[in-house]
């Protein structure tokens, strides 16, 4: 077969967002950034326990009505260290790795917060390590989850 | 109005990490003439089109206007459905509902993805939600990770065990010219590969491909007109579950047992293991093939390695899996799901060159994706 020159145009597309965190989004938010306090919602029907706060608990169709104040401290309930390179969506620049991706199962709430763990040797870490959150020191919270940090394993 | 539906025609791409010799209509098209040839069909014996893939891979979002030309969907009935991971499986039920709603007769379905025109686990990301999820995630990895790290622990599985079901599917992945990888590897090579995300390693892992797939469907009457064997849609099931990947309980893929259970339910199976006859399964990584074989019921939990050790689910074994090579060998994300689907109807129909397994009655093809998703699709040789 003859071989032909094939063709390739490579376009980097800036393009901003705006999202709406929503009513619940938000007060968890402002509570973060304002108080270092991570909030969550109980669902009346099952009786569960979510992070983020939501308008509806999807297995119930029920609107949680109860907010609570959660426990910066919980467990590490599932972890994987990222060693493989990829472009970070957020920002258009690759992120830096390894980093340690987490489920964090925080003390009175029933589901996991997705969150980072300050800690990359993977024989340190295992399900149910004790974990805490380290917040962002106060004047650099924004109101984002990135308000806090990460969490760090405590011995 | 609601009839029986039989798939009649199949057809997929050359998979390949880079079809740089084609566009993505150019893929689309490929596929399409492939399925119409198999069926012995024009595009005019086509009522409506069905078409979806994971549109932030190639960044073009009206894929089902931008395709038209090579879907052959020129000024005909014509949806997009996109569901992550699952969308090949979607697509294909959507399908079977469009034809089995007696609307429309032979439907034309097609999946497809060209992977190499984005940075892969860039794209996924932005599948999370903004807020609360993206800035941690890093894409499919991950969550398979914590899967099947708390699986291992748990029922005290070796790397080993894993690495024999991507040998498994790689030695599958040879017979099969559409595949991707088509080379065979060993225990050693997959141990020795690099580790990505503990204990996942670059061999235990499906590839990205650019490739695309495309099923006719069609209703009792058109099918039997249309083709001496169709593949007949007995059953479908999904489930989709939660919001943020926070809310997943990664130690059961709940999603599979539930979807699998209202099939054998409905369809009076008690013993899968025995009385299927092929299984398709969306299997992005080698541990999902010791852990799923128990969500679906093929054995008790932590008991799947001496199946795959034994051979139970290699092509001449009491239930063969993917014999097209599955996932691990071929992953153009949303074809993914179709090509199981595609690849069951050819193994029913009798016409999987060079990996038919002798004698299908029943084949299984299922979809996996979203937030621990599962779809399931069964077909048999005769209508149900
Ligand atoms: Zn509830």
């Amino acid at each position: 077969m003859e071989k032909v020159e094939l063709i390739h145009l490579r376009q980097d597309v800036d393009l901003p967002y705006h999202w709406a965190a929503g009513r619940y989004g938000s007060m968890m938010l402002r509570a973060l950034r304002d108080r270092k306090v991570i909030l969550g919602n109980r669902c009346p029907q099952c009786n569960k326990v979510y992070v983020p706060p939501r308008v509806v608990c999807g297995p119930c169709f029920v609107q949680p009505s109860e907010v609570v104040e959660l426990s910066p401290a919980g467990i590490l309930a599932g972890y994987s260290v990222v060693n493989y390179p990829f472009i970070d969506p957020e920002t258009g620049q690759k992120r830096p790795v390894p980093y340690t991706y987490a489920y964090i199962k925080l003390d009175g709430c029933d589901n996991y917060l997705s969150h980072l763990v300050d800690e990359t040797d993977p024989s340190r870490l295992y399900p149910g390590v004790r974990v805490e959150a380290v917040f962002r020191p106060d004047g650099e919270r924004v109101g984002r989850l990135q308000d806090i940090l990460h969490f760090r394993v405590v011995d | 109005m609601a009839q029986r539906v039989g798939i009649i025609g199949f057809g997929q791409t050359y998979h390949r990490s880079h079809r740089d010799d084609v566009n993505g209509v150019e893929l689309i098209n490929e596929a399409v003439r492939a399925a119409l040839e198999d069926a012995g069909l024009t595009i005019d014996d086509i009522d409506a089109v069905v078409i979806g893939n994971m549109d932030h891979f190639e960044a073009v979002n009206y894929v089902d206007t931008w395709s038209v030309d090579g879907s052959g969907a020129w000024m005909k009935p014509l949806i997009k459905l996109t569901t992550g991971g699952t969308t090949g499986s979607t697509l294909g039920i959507a399908g079977y509902h469009h034809a089995a709603s007696g609307l429309f007769d032979v439907v034309l379905v097609i999946g497809w993805e060209k992977n190499s025109e984005s940075d892969t686990t860039g794209a996924i990301i932005t599948c999370s939600d903004p807020i609360f999820d993206r800035f941690s995630f890093s894409g499919a990895l991950p969550g398979l990770a914590v899967e099947a790290s708390a699986y291992i622990k748990r029922y005290g599985i070796k790397e080993e065990d894993a690495a024999r079901v991507a040998v498994r599917d790689r030695a599958h992945g040879a017979n099969n010219p559409y595949a991707q990888l088509q080379t065979p590897v060993t225990i050693e090579e997959v141990m020795q590969s690099p580790m990505l995300s503990w204990p996942i390693k670059l061999l235990d892992i499906c590839p990205r491909s650019d490739g695309a797939a495309a099923v006719i469907f069609a209703g009792e009457r058109k099918a039997r007109q249309l083709c001496s064997q169709p593949a007949w849609v007995h059953y479908t099931a999904v489930r989709h579950s939660h919001t943020y990947f926070g809310d997943v309980d990664y130690t059961r893929l709940h999603t599979l047992e539930a979807a699998v259970q209202e099939l054998y339910h409905h369809m009076g199976i008690k013993e899968p293991l025995k009385e299927l006859d092929v299984v398709e399964l969306y299997q992005p990584y080698s541990f999902a093939g010791l852990k799923w074989i128990e969500a679906m019921g093929l054995c008790k939990p932590g008991e799947s390695p001496r199946l795959i050790w034994d051979g139970v689910t290699d092509m001449g074994g009491e239930l063969p899996f993917n014999p097209s090579g599955g996932v691990i060998c071929t992953n153009c994300i949303g074809a993914t799901g179709l090509l199981r689907i595609g690849e069951a109807a050819l193994q029913v129909m009798d016409r999987a060159i060079g990996r038919q397994v002798p004698d299908v009655n029943l084949a299984l093809a299922t979809g996996f994706g979203g937030a621990y998703w599962s779809d399931l699709m069964l077909l048999g040789k005769k209508p149900w």
